[in-house]
């Protein structure tokens, strides 16, 4: 017998079931994963935009708006200017034709490595419930870029953003036929408080997290 | 990790008289139990949330087999590599059978509890292999060579100035006196080993049957470093963790970081399925899962099973007045709190935490803040049960019961002895009132304090001379 099956057959006797679930209750249990069915939810009397933009700030992220993809370099150039922060860094292969040069930015369309400072991505989509973002890993789309450097910015269209992580999910399983390596759900920049329960930013993620949302 | 439960009175005394201990304590119950308080109240229909928790997790353990059975379809089919383990050795012995096949030297590590339960860092080293924590708490806590005594804050028990003296020590550069800074240099000495680990070893809260998903909650960005850079990533976690649609993670998400840190929502939700997509840049080209019994399955039979609901937030801890005062390590393995006096029984045998269930005023403040609605206090009460039906409890104690049970039954005997034992109690008190030491067992409630003596009357004889004078 192999570990598996002992386990297996432990969980079953533990459940007062004698040998394999049979195929009726297994068929009865699975439509449960099926169904999907939404638990209690609390009481959301929230406009969608304004509340993302609450939780974001109490996430302690920064926002900001562009009225166009366009308008985005700009909009970041004037964020790291304002912050002081270093312009050049990796993108999204998606913004990879937007004219960061233009703006006075040096971004490549490229995975980001450890030595970036800057790192520009997407959202599969946002939530306004608190304030994240949601990302898929994916071919084009690197993990590594809203995670190794220091500062995170973000865009998202305002038309991408759902209430909740609910939401998210049947948007996902409305574009695609599975999960992709990995989902995160980005809510501000990286934090600790081990040590004496003191907060602090920038634990082994960005310190920073920006998010322009584009009207679109 | 070493039981060294029995040593529970021993150790919770040392506790109560560090006045280091004292003070992190006092700061970190101040910081947490707040925090609960104000982000529930962001549900209105909190309790109802939780009690729908407490149904999702009891359908896990009721149909756990069918639904890791669907899970284990779903993540093979996406690529991941499926291990079952009964024992803890077994865990060990996995993981560092994986780490020999890719001939692995340095491991990143985010935190896992179940880790703690196998001692598999311990176990890595021995087979020669770099392990490095990487969860600040976890960190600080490999350093100092000892182990969590919080299972979300590892280090709530060490002040700054510990931490400074041990970065100094430790990592050689100039002693540091700010937490920020103290946070940023670990950062710095972290990064790189993120960047060259081979392996990454994570633990998970929990698993998505719907889709054959691990998930894990963090704040610091090393979950998903760990899950991410190295070119092999291992998860370990319990058979209990199954949870069966994203819809349920989703709920359960609500009350798990509002009840742990106070938070609506923690940094970082990651899910993973799976190692790297065909054209994908970036994560592990092998994820091997390894899912664990070591002693689940027994307490599924068990009348204690309601415990196996746990989601690990450790409010039940954050908010037990004993736990309050003595934090995490006078509990002697990896759980501490009350749901450790329950869980560290189950997992390493009774006998070998003889005080733990006992270590508890039964006050329910446990039972109220979980957001799973594990009736915390009734499981205790079932293990004191348990030991005294097994014979565990000291002699004197079953010899002391024993006696008070037979003069109990006998009213006549009980009135005679409680009257001798009234009087004689008034006469030690004194003026004072007061009985500095009381014999037997006693001896141990007045070693803090004194105990009120008797007046000199029991309530039988008072309650019979009441009557008598309400009749005439």
């Amino acid at each position: 017998m192999s570990a598996r099956d002992n386990i297996l057959r432990r969980i079953r006797e533990a459940n007062g079931h004698e040998g394999a679930t049979g195929a009726k209750e297994r068929e009865t249990i699975l439509a449960r994963l099926d169904a999907r069915v939404r638990g209690p939810m609390p009481t959301m009397d929230w406009e969608t935009l304004p509340r993302f933009r609450e939780r974001c700030i109490a996430m302690m992220s920064t926002i900001d708006e562009a009225g166009s993809f366009a308008e985005v370099p700009r909009a970041v150039a004037s964020y790291l200017k304002q912050k002081n922060l270093p312009t050049s860094g990796a993108c999204w292969p998606e913004f990879a034709r937007l004219d960061w040069a233009g703006a006075g930015l040096r971004v490549e369309a490229r995975p980001s490595h450890g030595e970036d400072k800057l790192g520009i991505t997407g959202a599969f989509c946002a939530l306004a419930e608190n304030g994240t973002l949601m990302l898929l890993s994916g071919e084009d789309t690197h993990a590594t870029t809203s995670l190794l450097p220091e500062n995170h910015v973000a865009i998202v269209a305002a038309s991408r953003i759902v209430r909740t992580m609910e939401d998210a999910w049947d948007l996902l399983r409305s574009e695609r036929a599975s999960l992709p390596r990995q989902v995160n759900f980005v809510s501000g920049p990286s934090r600790t408080a081990d040590i004496e329960m003191t907060l602090v930013l920038g634990a082994h993620g960005p310190f920073r997290v920006h998010v322009i949302v584009v009207d679109a | 990790m070493q039981v060294t439960s029995n040593q529970f009175k021993h150790a919770a005394s040392l506790k109560l008289a560090d006045p280091k201990v004292q003070k992190a304590l006092r700061n970190a119950k101040g910081k947490l139990v707040v925090a609960r308080s104000r982000s529930i109240v962001e549900l209105d229909n909190f309790e109802e949330i939780r009690e729908a928790a407490a149904r999702i997790r009891d359908f896990g353990l009721q149909h756990m087999d069918v639904l890791l059975e669907e899970w284990e379809k779903k993540a093979a089919a996406a690529g991941t590599i499926v291990h079952w383990a009964e024992t803890p050795q077994q865990v060990n012995d996995l993981v560092i059978g994986i780490a020999r096949k890719h001939e692995v030297r340095k491991i990143i590590k985010s935190k896992s509890m179940l880790g703690e339960e196998t001692n598999l860092n311990h176990a890595l080293e021995a087979a020669g292999l770099d392990v490095r924590e990487t969860d600040l708490g976890e960190y600080i806590i490999q350093q100092f060579g000892e182990t969590p005594s919080h299972i979300i804050a590892p280090a709530v028990h060490k002040s700054m100035d510990d931490i400074a003296d041990l970065f100094a020590e430790k990592h050689g550069r100039p002693r540091l006196d700010d937490i920020a800074s103290l946070t940023h240099e670990a950062r710095e000495i972290l990064r790189p080993h993120f960047l060259d680990a081979d392996m990454g070893i994570s633990g998970a809260n929990f698993l998505v049957a719907e889709t054959g998903s691990t998930m894990i909650v963090t704040n610091e960005g090393n979950g998903r470093m760990t899950t991410t850079m190295p070119r092999v990533h291992v998860a370990i976690t319990g058979i209990e963790k199954i949870v069966p649609t994203l819809e349920d993670i989703s709920l359960l998400l609500r009350l798990l970081t509002r009840s742990a840190t106070g938070q609506s929502i923690s940094n970082y939700l990651s899910f993973t399925t799976g190692p790297k997509r065909p054209g994908d840049k970036d994560g592990p080209g092998e994820f091997h899962v390894i899912i664990v019994d070591a002693g689940r399955t027994k307490v599924l039979a068990s009348e204690i099973r309601e415990a196996l609901r746990c989601i690990r937030c450790g409010a039940c801890m954050n908010h037990c007045p004993v736990y309050q005062n003595i934090g995490g390590h006078a509990y002697g393995w990896v759980y501490p709190g009350p749901i450790g006096s329950i869980l560290t029984p189950a997992y390493v045998g009774i006998e070998n935490a003889i005080d733990l269930p006992n270590a508890s005023t039964l006050c329910n403040q446990c039972g109220v803040v979980c957001p799973v609605k594990i009736p915390l206090p009734d499981l205790m009460r079932k293990l004191r049960e348990e030991q005294v039906q097994k014979n565990l409890r000291p002699w004197p104690e079953r010899l002391g019961l024993r006696l008070w049970a037979w003069t109990a039954a006998r009213p006549a005997v009980y009135g005679l002895l409680t009257g001798i034992a009234a009087r004689i109690g008034k006469w030690l008190g004194g003026r004072e009132r007061l009985l500095h030491k009381l014999p037997a067992a006693g001896s141990e409630w007045t070693s803090g304090r004194d105990f009120p003596a008797p007046r000199g009357k029991t309530f039988r004889e008072l309650y019979a001379q009441h009557r008598s004078r309400g009749t005439q």
